[in-house]
C-alpha cells in the first residue's frame, strides 16, 4: 500500500544563509487560515510538533508590540520547551512580523518570522520566512527540529533539488 | 521543535550546504542523480559555457557531492550520495515536523469550514 501524502506539499528552502522558508497551500479562505494562525483556541490544535506533545500555555496579544507565549509539553510528564515573542507588524488576513526566541534562549537575540497569507480561488498559500542573526543559529534551529530519524532516499533527495 | 543540544554537525554539513545554496549547481546535482555525465553533456542544457559548469563542479567536488570518474577521455562527474543523504536527513527531519503541524492544520480547517457550511444550513432552515 502506498500512501501518497498530504494533498499539498512542504517546501522548505534554504534561500540565503541566514534564512529558511516554508511554503505550504491550505484549502480555506485566508479569514479562516488566518485564525488558525492567531486564536488560541485554534492554535492549540495544530502546532504542536512531534507527536505526543500537547501544548500548555497558549497566550496571544494579537497588536503590534504585543507578546506570545507557546508552551509545549510532553504527554508522557517529560520536559516542557517554550517559545515567545513580539508582534512586529500586523496586516489582518495578509501579514504578520514577530520576533522570537525560546524561553530558555539557546541563541542571542531574535528569529524574524514573517508570515504571509495569499488566498487564491479559495485556497491560501502561507509563506513563514525565519530570519536569524547568523548561519550558525539557523542551522542549529532546524538541528533542533530533527526529533526522527528518517533515512534520506534518491526519491527525497531528488524531489528536494527540484523543490530548488 | 525541543532544543536537543545545539551542535553543528560538522564542517562539511557546512560545506554541503554551501554548494547546495545555488540554483545551477542543484540542477547540476538533479541532473547527476539520473547518471554519470561528461562536462560537455552537463554544459548544453543550462546554456552555459564548459568553463563556467567546471567552476560550479569545483565547488561541489569540493564539497564531496561529485567525484570524477576513470575515464580519462571524457571524464565523466558521477554524484556522490553520502554527504547528500547526510544534508537530507538533516533538513527533512525539520521539515518532517512541519508537515505534521500542517496536516493538523488541514483536518482543523477542513472542520471549521463544514461547522460554518452546517451553521449557515441550521440558520435558513430556522428562517
Amino acid at each position: 500500500m502506498e500512501y501518497s501524502g498530504p494533498k499539498h506539499k512542504l517546501e522548505v528552502t534554504l534561500p540565503s544563509e541566514r534564512e529558511i522558508v516554508m511554503t505550504r497551500v491550505l484549502d480555506a479562505p485566508a479569514r479562516l487560515v488566518f485564525d488558525a494562525f492567531t486564536k488560541p483556541e485554534l492554535i492549540r490544535r495544530w502546532l504542536l510538533g512531534p507527536d505526543g506533545f500537547s501544548m500548555s500555555v497558549c497566550d496571544v496579544d494579537l497588536r503590534v508590540g504585543g507578546k506570545f507565549h507557546y508552551v509545549w509539553r510532553k504527554d508522557d510528564g517529560g520536559r516542557e520547551f517554550g517559545i515567545n515573542g513580539t508582534y512586529r507588524e500586523i496586516a489582518p488576513l495578509a501579514r504578520i512580523v514577530h520576533g522570537e526566541n525560546f524561553d530558555e534562549p539557546f541563541y542571542p537575540g531574535e528569529a524574524q518570522v514573517t508570515t504571509a497569507f495569499a488566498e487564491k480561488g479559495g485556497a491560501t498559500t502561507v509563506t513563514m520566512t525565519m530570519a536569524f542573526d547568523t548561519r550558525e543559529i539557523r542551522d542549529g534551529a532546524i538541528e533542533s527540529g530533527m526529533e526522527s530519524g528518517i533515512v534520506a532516499s534518491y526519491d527525497r533527495l531528488e524531489r528536494i533539488l527540484q523543490e530548488g | 521543535m525541543e532544543p536537543i543540544g545545539y551542535e553543528l554537525g560538522s564542517g562539511h554539513l557546512d560545506a554541503t550546504f554551501m554548494a547546495l545554496a545555488d540554483p545551477t549547481r542543484r540542477a547540476i546535482l538533479g541532473r547527476l542523480a539520473r547518471g554519470e555525465a561528461s562536462v560537455a553533456e552537463l554544459a548544453a542544457p543550462f546554456g552555459m559555457s564548459q568553463p563556467a559548469i567546471s567552476k560550479h563542479l569545483k565547488v561541489l567536488e569540493r564539497a564531496g557531492l561529485v567525484h570524477q570518474g576513470r575515464d580519462a577521455q571524457r571524464r565523466p562527474r558521477r554524484i556522490e550520495a553520502r554527504p547528500l543523504e547526510e544534508a537530507t536527513k538533516w533538513l527533512e527531519g525539520y521539515r518532517k515536523l512541519w508537515e505534521t503541524n500542517f496536516q493538523r492544520l488541514d483536518a482543523l480547517l477542513g472542520e471549521l469550514q463544514t461547522d460554518a457550511t452546517h451553521r449557515r444550513r441550521t440558520k435558513r432552515r430556522k428562517k
